[in-house]
């Protein structure tokens, strides 16, 4: 094995996290090693939203979250403010549930915020509840983070100790319990609906919708708000600064900062706070404050911009800016803030089956096109890989793709191949994106690198005109 | 003796009272006693369910959909090799045919001594530190096969037992809400008014 050439990032508690001179809204705490107790956190600020929150009525810190323009950071970046205004009037108890299952490929943020940061989450949870009118709230961690666990366990016993959860918070009226639940390993769970099935002591399989969304009908059928580890930790600069210090950061239409993981063939693979609008793909692989270019001088061959449920990008569409429109209409889509990078050293067809197969296995089994589709998908690509593949194989991964995304998938233009980019988003056949995750990385590799999975597939038809001999050597 | 013990029954019970409904607390449950016993084992599901209020094929039909619970005899340690992209482009195939040859068993299986289970495992949310693994859920990162092996003399001697508690062990802490603090569960059937610090519009 080469020796490994890769930057380590110079903070051990918080591995892939390197600072720039970037605004921090989030990872603020992250150069601290005890940056995750209540002692750092009060000194640097910790509870001071919650205590400027409380001083407001519930409607106004509502009003600051809505000005704020905070979107969701989970992937589907709806607003934070306008889905709390969701729930029907009148209707109670309504909870909140936290969605700290992070389990995208290649997304790492969350967990280092649960980590290195687990007050600033709670007291995000906290705000969200108060200008939400909730009733509970509870903390689903994903089940494999066994420090995040840790971390957050200690954060809220001190958290209760100190008064800041639990009655009368603050001395006022408002009072909510903050229940830590621990998952138990399920890609799917991260699905909103999947998520409250879980907590409900089910299989994590999501609930059709519409007709309701979990803002109206969601743990045990009330009004429920499931929101991002990342979104929640904006909060408490949002209460303390007000939203107009938030909006002066990024965008108009997409104010503040995103933790972006870049990983991969990358010199310096790490989690950056970035600014949105800021900087484009190529800033992020290339860029002396982020990823600094490919390891050892190498080529860029392809890209996923955004987890591995998105479509694949190529060298053509480094200049488009980390944006999700701007993204969706070169055909693929940010996701969930990972970019993971493959030079030219890489075999695709090897690359797109490690995520058909994580696809293929993570299916929950509730729709027929993902549960069979996905799986055939992976037998098809595991047998092209171990040079078993045929052109008809070729072919029906096209035709298995149409059973679960209809119509023309979303892709990137390739100036190579004379290919023009279809935009985001496709078609589906099933609940959640599951499926299409499974179809989106192969159809990807098939259309930008079609010559690889023909040679694989011309090297078995030699093997195969092979005559077999009569005699027996001597 | 696979029930839950009577320490853990008072856990278990302190854990059901935290969620309105009580087969929220089936995952935790089932944690608590693979914590216990090293894996989930029948008489552990039967008891749960009895806690819960469920039949038994209701605590083993959400248990057997999540991949953390095993459902027989697991090494003290489990070994778990991340190979999806991330991990895989900066080499954890090999990772995992060096820890195959190094444990001497293939993914899946454990080793004679009952010491080491090594499993394929999917992605593992520290896709920057390529290529990981997990001990009992804790993570190791840009692991070498010396490294590895490293790791695996330290399980052997036991110079990592204070950070690497037995397989099933979640947390070495656990969440604790103090009595004169507990707001308590709300439940659906008991709270039909908005909370105290909210103006309540009439419905």
């Amino acid at each position: 094995m080469s020796t490994d050439s890769r930057v380590v990032s110079p903070y051990p508690w918080a591995p892939g996290f390197y600072p720039g001179d970037r605004p921090e809204i989030v990872t603020s705490r992250f150069q601290y090693e005890d940056g995750h107790t209540l002692e750092r956190y009060l000194a640097t600020g910790g509870y001071e939203g919650l205590r400027s929150a409380l001083g407001k009525s519930p409607s106004d810190v509502h009003e600051v979250v809505r000005n704020s323009t905070l979107l969701g950071r989970g992937g589907a970046g709806f607003p934070a403010g306008v889905k709390w205004g969701f729930t029907p009037q009148g209707v109670w108890p309504r909870y909140l549930v936290v969605n700290g299952d992070e389990s995208e490929p290649g997304t790492y943020k969350d967990r280092l915020l649960m980590e290195c940061d687990p007050h600033q989450l709670i007291e995000g949870s906290l705000i969200a509840s108060y200008a939400a009118g909730l009733s509970q709230c509870f903390l689903y961690i994903r089940g494999e983070m066994a420090l995040a666990h840790e971390r957050v366990a200690q954060a809220l016993n001190d958290a209760y100790a100190a008064g800041y959860i639990g009655k009368n918070i603050l001395g006022t009226d408002f009072s909510i319990d903050i229940v830590l639940h621990w998952g138990a390993g399920a890609y799917v769970v991260g699905e909103e609906t999947a998520l409250i099935e879980s907590l409900e002591g089910e299989r994590g399989m999501p609930r059709l919708k519409p007709p309701f969304f979990p803002a109206a009908v969601g743990l045990y059928g009330m009004p429920t708000i499931v929101n991002n580890v990342e979104t929640l930790s904006n909060l408490p600069f949002i209460a303390r600064e007000g939203s107009e210090a938030y909006t002066a950061i990024g965008t108009e239409t997409s104010p503040g900062t995103r933790m972006i993981a870049v990983s991969g063939h990358v010199s310096r693979p790490g989690v950056y706070e970035i600014v949105n609008g800021s900087t484009t793909f190529r800033d992020l692989i290339y860029g002396d404050d982020f990823a600094r270019g490919i390891r050892d001088g190498n080529e860029l061959k392809a890209f996923v911009p955004g987890g591995g449920s998105a479509p694949w990008f190529l060298p053509d569409q480094l200049d488009i800016p980390f944006e999700g429109p701007a993204a969706g209409a070169a055909g693929s889509m940010l996701g969930s803030g990972a970019v993971m990078v493959m030079d030219s050293t890489t075999d695709i067809p090897a690359a797109a089956l490690t995520l058909v197969k994580f696809y293929a296995h993570e299916s929950c089994g509730k729709c027929v096109p993902c549960r069979e589709g996905g799986t055939w998908l992976y037998r098809i690509v595991e047998r092209i890989v171990a040079g078993h593949g045929t052109d008809a194989d070729l072919e029906t991964i096209f035709e298995v793709g149409q059973t679960i995304c209809p119509g023309e998938m979303p892709h990137a233009s390739s100036e190579r191949l004379g290919l023009d980019a279809v935009p985001f988003p496709y078609k589906m056949t099933t609940i959640c994106f599951v499926g299409p995750s499974a179809y989106a990385p192969i159809h990807s590799a098939l259309t930008l690198f079609p010559e690889e999975f023909d040679a694989l597939v011309a090297k078995r038809a030699e093997r195969r005109a092979i005559p077999v001999t009569a005699e027996v050597p001597a | 003796m696979s029930r839950l013990s009577d320490h853990n029954v008072i856990l278990a019970k302190e854990i059901i009272a935290r969620y309105p409904k009580k087969k929220s607390a089936l995952i935790p449950l089932v944690h608590l006693s693979q914590e216990q016993n090293g894996y989930v084992t029948e008489d552990a599901m039967r008891h749960i369910a009895e806690m819960i209020e469920v039949t038994s094929a209701e605590v083993y039909g959400t248990a057997s959909f999540y991949e953390m619970f095993r459902f027989e005899p697991t090494g003290k340690y489990l070994i778990n090799v991340c190979g999806t992209l991330s991990c895989a482009l900066m080499g954890g195939d090999a990772l995992m045919h060096h820890a195959e040859r190094t444990l001497g068993i293939k993914a899946g299986a454990t080793t004679d001594d009952g010491l080491i289970t090594l499993q394929h495992a999917e992605c593992q949310a520290a896709c920057t530190e390529a290529p990981t693994l997990q001990v009992n859920y804790r993570h190791r990162y840009r692991v070498t096969p010396e490294s590895f092996d490293q790791l695996v003399d330290d399980l052997r001697s036991g110079a990592l037992d204070a950070e690497i508690p037995a397989h099933g062990t979640l947390g070495r802490n656990r969440q604790q809400i103090p009595a004169d603090r507990a707001v308590g569960a709300q439940h659906p059937d008991d709270v039909t008014g908005g909370p105290a610090w909210i103006e309540v519009s009439p419905a």
